[in-house]
């Protein structure tokens, strides 16, 4: 699966897949912490959303990145799933 | 000049008849208007005056401004130019002119219209001539008088013409207009003074008291709006409510919720399904895009702030000196003493405890050793605000060479004494003495204004001298001076075997000792389980005498103490042994890490309120268990030079079956001279610092093959060193001539980076000492006695931002550069081998030459050779030739 190819790559501390209501369907982190991002992480997404399209109704949400001081989280959103990525970009 | 016109429309009109006749209709011009009737102003031209003599500034003068002329010339003159004549506008005032003689006066400042004017009456000429007695008899009163005297003239009523003023007078004055109204109003007399009684009453009770005017809508100034803008808005219905709730009483209530999850079948379910499959495909894509853009580059990183070294900086960057802060030294103590140790209290501010010891060498001692007796031989202690007077006084039987204070409780303190004793100090009951120094002290200021000579040593026993709670027994413990001393952590203990167990207690209950008699000792100040019959012991215990302040602490230990384990360093069976002078433990640096004195510090105060050190008994039974993995192994400096790695754990020795200390991993000869510091880095778990003889050396622990770095001899002898407890690439070493070098491995690693010169004598001790982060001092303790205290710098104290990873790296070089020195001596030696085999290889086949040739050209040889040697003999005269026979022999 392209889950273990992401997992794989240099920095990334975990990979989960989470359906629309916000339930992770497949993680690499242990099971509360997917829970958490999976909660948080969701509502996020839905706002993001639909503020773009209350802007412009034609235009819709294609990535998400969320830049902290430690690590990147990256949210690929679809009709019915979300792919989340952790990454810690510093060398 | 209306006159004027009206003479020039009266000359127009009567044109056609001569001029003379005309003239005689004209009135002349007269200054009556200005209140001189009699005078006519003139017009004469230079001819007229020529005539009459009356020039200008020639005839008439300022002081006869005037000049009388003749009637009957004037007349002649009019007769002559007539109409031309000057004369002819005045020609009447002369005809009537009842004199003969006419004055002309000259005009100088036009005052009447003309420059001459004509007098027309007599009296006015007399008046001219003959001013009026009055005026010239104040000209004589008032000789300042101006010359323009102002002759009054009293003004002359004229008629009152109107200008408009009365009517504006007679508006505004008020005058009665009607009749005025009296009333006269009578009374009885009888009712005049009477008391006067008022009341109210309605005034419309009363019928015609008063008259209203009442308003009333009058049409006439009513407005009718006949347009109107408003604006309307939709809105929902809205309503207004309002609750309360009813609170009657607090209940606790919780929720708890947990998240939707799918169970496992859901799950693979979901993940074999189609949709799950696209949608990955599709989002890895772009997430794959999103992760290797963030490990091309960092874009969020901001280059300046990375490239600058951190702000802020508190001082001045270029002052790279230690300054000196204060200085302490004895001046009671009647023999010269050295300072043999130095040691900051590890939690009052401001506190340093200093070991003296007489400056003699060992003959000396001996021979003044009964004088040396009767001095106490001290621990000081000194504090910031007293450089007089130490603050406590630590006595000892003999001269304290190291001491240290015990880190799980500062009021400990354990030295070791040039005879070979531990001696243990407990100073709880003073300890509130020490800790209230800023203040100022106990002391008097009048002790400190009195001039030294003047103090007596006896006044210093307000200094508290405090005798020492135990000593170690002599018998058992080391034979010569012991030369390093320290406290073993509070996280482990060590039994017989030097087995390492867990440390159950939470103190620092053992200490390890090393001495010059080339034992290393462990010593543990609990009290021992007996194994001997205490009878013998208590009797002991009831005749020696205690003085009553001397705490109890260790009271089980006097004169009894036997070390737990012995350790010998010895070379081997018939050398010398080795003589430690430091030892470096492994877990020695807690005491330089705050984060660690922390957790000490809250060890101490979870204990009971009780000092642990007062309960000591009850740590000994319990059953401990073994740590494992405990690295047992570590650094020992010895009098020769050398740096040894060893292991304390005994070892069952197989041949004799008794437990035998093992044989050192490691020893390396360094030090040219007695290694007098190894010290590990506060920062690195295995770089140790040692400093002995002429050089430097670092090493790595796991690297046994040689230093990492090694200075190349000074020129003058190092004493001491220290490392920088903040910056991990920067340590100091004392020089025998009173100099400090301060290095600094990111600057230069071959030299140190600066010198300073701190006193006249030989350094014996270095210690640094942190106590805000923005200052920091280092205690140099001399040959001498003195102890001074240095501010370290800011530069020197700061560590920069990357220095902790550029020193690993440059300690990772080191190593990696020593392997290579070892893989390219393994190298050499191979080459060396082949060649030493190429080498044999021609050495044979040059054997392969027949056995009888060798033997014949050996033979020759060995025949040249002999004669070579007769020769030579022969001229140095040492033998006959006959003797040549015995020389064969012996060969």
């Amino acid at each position: 699966m392209e889950i273990g190819e992401i997992q794989s790559h240099k920095g990334v501390i975990g990979t989960m897949v989470v359906n629309a209501e916000g339930i992770p369907i497949r993680t690499t982190l242990d099971n509360s912490t997917t829970v958490q991002y999976a909660g948080l992480l969701h509502h996020l997404t839905m706002k993001a959303k639909s503020t773009v399209r209350d802007i412009d109704p034609q235009n819709d949400l294609t990535f998400l990145r969320i830049r902290s001081k430690k690590h990147e989280i990256m949210v690929a959103p679809d009709k019915e799933y979300l792919l989340i990525v952790i990454q810690n970009p510093c060398e | 000049m209306a006159p004027k016109l009206k003479k020039k429309s009266s000359r127009r009109k009567k044109s056609p008849k001569p001029i003379l006749a005309a003239s005689e209709d004209m009135e002349p011009v007269n200054m009556e208007s200005m209140g001189h009737p009699e005078i006519y102003p003139l017009v004469l031209t230079t001819k007229t005056q020529e005539i009459f003599n009356c020039r200008i500034d020639e005839d008439i003068t300022d002081e006869q401004p005037y000049k009388l002329i003749n009637k009957e010339d004037i007349f002649e003159d009019l007769r002559n130019r007539a109409a031309v004549s000057d004369f002819h506008p005045v020609k009447k005032i002369v005809q009537e002119y009842p004199g003969n003689e006419l004055l002309l006066v000259y005009d100088k400042d036009f005052k009447y219209g003309l420059n001459f004017y004509l007098i027309g009456t007599e009296e006015g000429k007399e008046n001219y001539l003959n001013p009026p007695e009055v005026s010239e008899e104040q000209e004589e009163y008032k000789e300042y008088i101006p010359e323009d005297v102002y002759i009054y003239k009293p003004p002359v009523s004229k008629p009152w013409v109107s200008l408009g003023s009365e009517k504006e007078i007679e508006e505004e004055s008020v005058t009665e207009s009607t009749k005025q109204i009296t009333y006269m109003i009578s009374r009885k007399r009888s009712e005049f003074g009477a008391p006067i009684k008022f009341s109210d009453q309605n005034a419309s009770s009363v019928k015609d008291a008063y008259i209203e005017c009442t308003a009333y809508p009058d049409k006439n100034f009513t407005l009718k709006q006949l347009e109107k803008d408003v604006g309307m808005q939709v809105i929902p219905q809205i309503k207004d409510i309002s609750t309360q709730t009813k609170w009657t009483y607090p209940k606790n209530a919780t929720t708890q919720y947990y998240p939707r999850e799918f169970s496992e079948e859901e799950k693979e379910t979901l993940k074999q399904s189609k949709p799950l499959v696209d949608f990955l495909n599709n989002a890895s894509i772009s997430v794959e895009i999103a992760l290797q853009q963030n490990e091309i580059t960092n874009t969020f990183i901001d280059d300046w702030k990375h490239l600058a070294e951190e702000e802020g900086t508190f001082g001045d960057k270029t002052d790279t000196h230690l300054k000196e802060y204060q200085s302490f030294t004895d001046l009671h103590s009647p023999t010269e003493k050295m300072i043999t140790c130095v040691s900051w209290h590890p939690t009052i501010y401001g506190l340093i405890a200093v070991s003296v010891a007489v400056r003699l060498s060992f003959e000396d001692r001996v021979h003044f050793s009964g004088k040396l007796l009767l001095q106490p031989s001290l621990i000081l202690f000194w504090s910031f605000s007293d450089p007089i007077h130490p603050q406590l006084m630590l006595e000892s039987p003999d001269d304290i060479f190291c001491f240290k204070f015990c880190p799980s409780d500062p009021n400990i303190i354990a030295g070791g004494c040039i005879n070979g004793q531990i001696v243990m100090w407990d100073i709880t009951a003073h300890a509130d003495r020490i800790e209230n120094i800023k203040g100022g002290g106990s002391r008097s200021k009048k002790a400190t204004l009195k001039p030294m000579f003047l103090l007596e040593p006896e006044s210093n026993k307000e200094a508290m001298y405090i005798r020492h709670c135990a000593v170690s027994s002599i018998e058992n413990g080391h034979k010569r001076v012991i030369t390093d001393i320290h406290w073993l952590s509070d996280t482990f203990e060590i039994n017989r075997m030097g087995s390492v167990f867990e440390n159950r207690s939470g103190i620092c209950c053992q200490l390890v000792t090393c001495s010059a008699d080339c034992t290393i000792c462990f010593w543990d100040i609990r009290p021992q389980k007996p194994l001997t019959p205490q009878t013998t012991e208590k009797k002991k215990e009831e005749s020696i005498e205690i003085p009553f302040d001397v705490p109890s602490t260790f009271l089980h230990l006097d004169l009894s103490w036997k070390p737990l384990t012995k350790l010998k360093l010895s070379k081997g069976e018939t050398s010398l042994d080795h003589c430690p002078t430091k030892i470096s433990l492994n877990e020695d640096h807690l005491l330089c890490k705050t984060q660690d004195k922390m957790l000490a510090q809250s060890k101490t105060a979870k204990a009971e309120e009780m000092n642990p050190y007062h309960n000591l008994e009850s740590g000994v039974a319990n059953l401990l268990k073994p740590i494992d993995d405990f690295c047992t192994k570590f650094f020992v400096g010895t009098e020769e030079g050398e740096v040894i790695y060893t292991d304390w754990k005994m070892e069952r020795d197989p041949e004799t079956g008794r437990f035998m200390p093992k044989k050192p991993v490691n020893l390396h000869t360094i030090h040219d001279g007695i290694v007098h510091t190894i010290q590990r880095s506060p920062f690195y778990d295995d770089i140790i610092l040692t400093v002995g003889g002429w050089n430097v050396a670092i090493w790595k622990e796991s690297v046994m093959t040689g230093p990492l770095l090694q200075s190349c001899c000074a020129p003058k002898r190092y004493t001491s060193g220290h490392w920088s407890l903040t910056r991990p690439g920067v340590f100091y070493i004392g020089r025998e001539d009173g100099y400090i070098d301060i290095w600094d491995l990111l600057e230069k690693t071959h030299e140190p980076a600066q010198s300073q010169n701190i006193c006249i004598t030989m350094i014996t001790c270095i210690k640094p000492w942190i106590f805000s982060p923005k200052q920091q001092f280092i205690a140099i303790a001399d040959y001498y006695g003195t102890l001074h205290i240095l501010e370290i710098p800011w530069t020197l104290s700061r560590p920069s931002a990357n220095e902790m990873t550029s020193i690993n790296h440059y300690f990772e070089r080191e190593v990696k550069h020593l392997e290579y020195v070892e893989q390219r001596k393994k190298i050499r030696e191979q080459e060396k081998k082949e060649m030493e085999q190429e080498m044999a290889k021609k050495k044979v086949k040059i054997y392969q030459k027949s056995k009888e040739q060798m033997e014949a050209e050996l033979k020759m040889d060995y025949e040249s050779y002999l004669e070579l040697e007769k020769t030579v003999l022969i001229n140095l005269g040492l033998i006959k030739v006959t003797e040549k026979g015995s020389y064969l022999d012996v060969m």
